[in-house]
């Protein structure tokens, strides 16, 4: 039997999740639009590849990834780019960020699309295939998965933890996936193990998904590996990556470690599938299951196209009529879609319609009466009561001290709070505070550090030019002795007298002198630059155009003398 | 007596001897509490405090001038240093602007390069005669490049709030009188 550990804290929500099962995955029909956001991943903004009115591919890449830690992002299907501008985002603020609205011709012709014989490669290569194609963590953070399939150098890698857990309510995404491809996730789960290396693989599914478990056993068992697929209790949230890797390995990831350092890493099923879509069939990330329920007359699983309009997708479920919103991720950590144009992204991993019956508004919030029931279902071991009390009071050092940056705000101290404070509002404040004052002091920095260079240049090209100025002044010095040679020691004395006062009116006029003679010059040898290797039409352009210039040049220039005079009159 | 008197005197003799050596090797450069004061400050350079830069204002602090003269480090600033000097709190003895971003007008700039003398931090690029332009992620919003600007091309733009720099918001409901 398989020994299994516990974290601490955790709640056990209303799961809610049997509504959308009932139905197997269905692919949405094809929008009228898509919005396809470049940002979707953590990391660097990837670069757009297109332009308005351009026709892209299926699959085609349309946003470039920036740096290393980063993603691609691809056309959905084929279609005419409408513009490349600023949309509204599926992000709690509702601000705009840069999109390529695409429309599409209903043909869904995809580009050509290769396999990567993925065993005969150097795992470089195949890191940089699941960035060119997007693969990122599906299961909500999407952090690029290229960049977490490295191994620590000192330590060695022991476990490959596959979250299927899927602890949110609500959510049943990756129960479905699990259940109909299941295959596909297990060769998946192969190319990371490949590129890992690690002693064993845990595929963790929470035990409330007896069918998925069962999916997954038997796709195993299918593709022969030796995969161990195992059924966690259901506790929110067991699907926290650190909570995971505690339950099926017992390992406690620090606080600011990463987990290869513990010798373990973590990847959600639906990233694993996407991966081997990416590198068995060449097809990179242009969908994803969401789960859509809540207030619906037809909750149930669909397989959408990234940038698919929020108001596309909600049409499918037929959203009751007291529907007063929609939460985009699960009710614990989701947020509300800002509007209805905001496009399904592959963060988007359920969509709840709220209704006042589903998620009465909240009770008012009553002082913290520090009964400490927020600590006990602290999955990360944190003082939540605490941390809101400095996060309250603006005291954000006190906040970090109380390892605020440890909270995942999975939302379990705000369920059990019996003073329904929004806790993790208040961390999320406080978070988002620390990191402005990180940036405002980073800037500061850089500014200081440069104006104290720049002051330090200054000070060193004015040093240069009174020497140069000196050594001028001596060579001039030098030059005029020769010539009073023979006379007596007196008038040289005087002539060096002269040439002392002299000599900055004399200078400065040489120097005039010079660089009057230096431009005149170098405006005489200047020849465009941009003129060699021009075709003959464009050569006869520019005569063209020269013949029609010199005329205009001259009268010009008389009508503006002309034209002075006139006005004062 | 004269034994204690002696042994008293070497003591005061070595112990002067300790203290006038690590004076010596233990110098402090500069007043430890300018360096503090300055990095409280927003190094924008901008001598809206009437000094000219964040480190001849943090000196002057130091030796007692009023610590509410920073326009851009704001009412914040004015309480961090409050807390560090022990002095009281003061409102702001300007208008406190939100961040900014100077702006040059590409058209209009003809290349005199004024501007990029006047920026303190060398945010702006360009040459005699050719176009200048203001690198954003380097420019502190001073205003320093407005005034030399003879065509009056550079403007000074708020930085708009955008998902980088988007912050959650206070929960706090802050409760007001009606009527």
């Amino acid at each position: 039997m398989f020994q299994l550990f516990k974290f601490k804290g955790g709640v056990k929500p209303e799961t809610n999740k049997a509504v959308s099962v009932t139905a197997p995955i269905a692919i949405a029909p094809l929008p009228a639009q898509l919005i396809v956001p470049l940002h979707q991943s953590i990391g660097g903004m990837p670069r757009p590849l297109v332009k308005a009115g351009e026709r892209v591919l299926k699959g085609q890449r349309i946003g470039d990834p920036d740096k290393w830690i980063s993603a691609a992002v691809h056309a959905p299907t084929s279609g005419t780019v409408v513009s490349v501008e600023e949309r509204i985002a599926s992000h709690p603020s509702g601000l705009p960020t840069l999109s390529v609205v695409l429309e599409p011709d209903g043909r869904d012709e995809w580009m050509e699309r290769a396999p990567l014989d993925y065993a005969s490669l150097e795992p470089e290569r195949v890191r940089e295939r699941l960035r060119d194609f997007g693969v990122v963590g599906l299961g909500g953070a999407v952090f690029p998965s290229h960049a977490k399939l490295v191994a620590a150098k000192a330590v060695p890698m022991e476990e490959l933890v596959i979250n299927g857990a899927e602890c949110e309510p609500f959510m049943t995404c990756d129960d479905m996936l699990m259940r109909e491809r299941a295959e596909e996730i297990v060769r998946g789960v192969g190319i990371f193990r490949d590129l890992l290396a690690p002693k064993r693989v845990l595929i963790g599914i929470e035990d409330n998904k007896p069918e998925a478990l069962a999916a997954m056993r038997a796709a195993v068992q299918i593709v022969g590996e030796n995969f161990e697929v195992v059924a966690v209790p259901t506790r929110y949230p067991a699907g926290g990556a650190k909570q995971l890797i505690r339950v099926l390995t017992g390992k406690e990831v620090p606080a600011s470690t990463r987990s290869p350092e513990m010798g373990v890493q973590c990847f959600n099923v639906a990233t694993a599938y996407t991966a081997w879509r990416a590198i068995a069939h060449g097809e990179p990330v242009l969908s994803r299951i969401v789960t859509l329920t809540g207030n619906v007359e037809q909750p149930r699983n669909w397989e959408v196209l990234l940038g698919t309009p929020l108001r596309d997708l909600i049409a499918l479920g037929q959203p009751k009529a007291d529907t007063t919103g929609y939460v985009m991720g699960g009710p614990m950590m989701g947020f509300e879609m800002p509007s209805l144009e905001a496009p399904i992204v592959k963060a988007t991993n359920c969509i709840i319609a709220a209704s006042p019956t589903l998620f009465p508004p909240p009770a008012p919030e009553m002082p913290c009466i520090r009964c400490g029931a927020c600590a006990q279902a602290c999955p990360h071991e944190l003082q939540p009561f605490e941390l809101y009390w400095f996060a309250r009071a603006r005291n954000f050092g006190k906040t970090q001290e109380y390892n605020i940056f440890d909270c995942i705000e999975c939302g379990c101290c705000s369920y059990v709070c019996p003073s329904h404070i929004p806790l993790v509002q208040y961390f999320r404040f406080a978070k988002s505070e620390i990191w402005a004052r990180e940036r405002e002091k980073n800037q500061a920095d850089a500014a200081k550090a440069r104006f104290e260079f720049r002051n330090e240049r200054e000070e060193r090209e004015k040093a240069e030019k009174a020497e140069r100025l000196a050594k001028a002044a001596a060579a001039k010095a030098a030059a005029a002795k020769p010539a009073s040679e023979g006379v007596s020691a007196q008038s040289v004395a005087v002539t060096d007298n002269t040439a002392a006062t002299l000599d900055p009116e004399a200078i400065k006029k040489a120097t005039i002198a010079a660089a009057m003679e230096r431009a005149k010059r170098q405006r005489e040898s200047v020849q465009p630059k941009n003129t060699e290797g021009l075709t003959a039409a464009q050569s006869e352009e520019i005569a063209e155009i020269e013949a029609r210039r010199t005329p205009l040049q001259k009268p010009t220039d008389q009508g503006e003398e002309n034209s002075a005079p006139a006005i004062e009159k | 007596m004269l034994t204690a008197i002696l042994i008293m005197a070497l003591g005061a003799v070595i112990l002067g001897a300790a203290l006038g050596y690590a004076s010596i090797k233990f110098k402090v450069e500069g007043n430890p509490l300018v360096e503090k004061i300055e990095a409280i400050l927003p190094q924008t350079q901008c001598g809206q405090c009437g000094f000219p830069g964040c480190k001849p204002y943090a000196e002057a602090i130091a030796g007692g001038e009023e610590i509410n003269r920073c326009p851009p480090g704001g009412q914040e600033g004015v309480r961090k240093l409050a807390d560090l000097l022990g002095r009281e709190v003061k409102p702001l003895d300007a208008e406190e602007k939100p961040k900014q971003l100077a702006i040059i007008d590409e058209q209009t700039c003809i290349g005199c390069t004024l501007c990029i003398q006047a920026c303190p931090v060398d945010a702006i690029v360009g040459a005699a005669k050719q176009m200048h332009t203001v690198v954003s992620s380097l420019c502190t919003g001073c205003e320093l490049c407005v005034k030399p600007c003879p065509v009056e091309c550079i403007r000074m733009e708020v930085i708009e709030e955008s998902i980088d720099n988007w912050k959650w918001k206070y929960p706090v409901i802050e409760l007001k009188r009606v009527a």
